[in-house]
């Protein structure tokens, strides 16, 4: 082997990620999207049809609001989201020093507005939440994933992963059983995805709304009949943590339609 | 409710009355039961069937109510990496949902009028 191979080589094997059994490879990744029917694809690529765009309108309005006794919108220190907000939510959850974890975007937005606008945090699954969540989201379309970078965040990219490998609940079964050993497949009539976090917080056929990533969590864990992590649950955050980093490389889809 | 394994089989039934084979089928379609979610069968019925499993079609031409009984019991002495659930097993399972907990996925009774469907499953 010539040289500059050798290099090339060693180059490729420190910094490709290893990949471990069952995992998906990076090229073989694939969106929820591309498990849909045509009317519901269709209904997401068109934004006067997609109803969490609704939403999103709605998160801008509430970006320019002044809140809380600090008197100040998220605009007076953000500036315009489509700048400032560009890729953030293609990088949550991410690090956060005064604590030391990981935070997801619904609870870095809920710091803010307690640290920053001295307002009260606004409740997991609220319309307001979602509706800030998905304007934010919103900004990072069709921007690249890239969770799972950061050195800090590593031992918590293994808890998230370790919880995706457990067997769990009364039915006896992991998330890796079905989202990487049997996807395209069907469990009676839905197809099973990839699980990739593509697309939240997006609208769900079934819901009938906008729902976030943790409430589509927790009903795969009830429907294994588990007892479902708490919303903001360091597990829950943790789980996040690994499929985000799990789908590098796929572009953000907020708000994306599901069935 | 104990009982016996022997070879690949619980010889036993699981209860002193016999099941019955038309709850059995109910049983199978009921999608509370779980079965089809993964397997598809011959039941023209039922729209939504799962594909994550073999075809129920044939069951009783290839195994015995022993061996249908030990499976249900516990499939995972088939195969310990099966994703089929054990339905008549209530330990050695993580963070069960505090509705389920401590009770099997289906009763005796219930495993033997199952049984007592799939052996007529034959073509
Ligand atoms: C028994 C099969 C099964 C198990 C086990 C399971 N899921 Fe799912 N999951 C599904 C199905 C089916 C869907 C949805 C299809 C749909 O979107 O209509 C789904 C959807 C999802 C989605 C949404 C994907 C999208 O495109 O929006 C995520 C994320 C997800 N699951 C994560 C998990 C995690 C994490 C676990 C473990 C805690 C888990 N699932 C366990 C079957 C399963
Ligand atoms: C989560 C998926 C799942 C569920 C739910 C499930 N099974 Fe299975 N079953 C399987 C798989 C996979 C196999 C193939 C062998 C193996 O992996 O153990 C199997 C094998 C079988 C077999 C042997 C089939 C053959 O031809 O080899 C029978 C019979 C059976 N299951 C009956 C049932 C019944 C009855 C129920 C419901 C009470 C049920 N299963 C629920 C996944 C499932």
């Amino acid at each position: 082997m010539s040289s500059w191979r050798a290099i090339l080589v060693t180059a490729l094997v420190a910094t490709a990620p290893a990949l471990r059994a069952g995992e998906i490879p990076s090229d073989a990744r694939r969106s929820g999207y591309t498990f849909m029917g045509p009317d519901t694809r269709a209904m997401q690529d068109d934004d006067t049809a997609n109803p969490g765009m609704l939403f999103v309108l709605d998160g801008e309005a509430m970006w320019g609001k002044k809140t809380g006794t600090a008197g100040k919108a998220c605009a007076d220190c953000h500036g315009d989201a489509r700048s400032s907000m560009k890729g953030v939510a293609a990088r949550y959850p991410a690090f956060d020093k005064a604590t030391a974890r990981p935070v997801t975007l619904d609870q870095r937005i809920n710091l803010c507005r307690v640290n920053h606008q001295q307002a009260t945090p606004l409740p997991y699954e609220s319309r307001d939440l979602l509706a800030l969540s998905a304007f934010v989201a919103h900004q990072s379309r069709g921007v690249a994933i890239t969770v799972g970078d950061d050195p800090e965040l590593k031992p918590f990219v293994a808890q998230g992963r370790d919880l995706f490998m457990q067997r769990e609940g009364q039915l006896n079964l992991a998330c890796t059983n079905c989202h990487d050993d049997n996807f395209d497949k069907r469990l009676a009539g839905s197809p099973i995805t990839q699980a990739q976090p593509t697309g939240y917080p997006l609208y769900r056929l079934e819901w009938q709304t906008l729902g976030s990533l943790e409430r589509r969590l927790r009903s795969c864990m009830t429907g294994v009949r588990a007892q479902a992590y708490d919303y903001g649950a360091p597990e829950m955050v943790a789980l996040q943590l690994y499929l985000m980093s799990r789908a590098r490389g796929l572009p953000m889809e907020t708000p994306a339609v599901r069935p | 409710m104990p009982y016996k394994i022997i070879g690949d089989t619980i010889p036993q039934p699981l209860t002193g009355t016999p099941g019955d084979p038309a709850r059995g089928r109910e049983l199978v379609l009921a999608r509370t039961t779980t079965c089809i979610l993964c397997h598809s069968g011959p039941f023209p019925e039922a729209r939504f069937q799962g594909d994550l499993a073999p075809n129920l079609s044939g069951t009783g031409n290839w195994w015995s109510a022993g061996q249908l009984r030990l499976r249900l019991v516990d499939a995972s002495r088939f195969n310990p990496q099966t994703i089929m659930p054990s339905y008549y097993r209530n330990d050695g399972l993580v963070r069960v949902g505090r509705n389920f907990a401590g009770k099997p996925i289906l009763s005796a009774a219930e495993i033997e009028d199952i049984v007592a469907f799939l052996v007529t499953l034959r073509d």
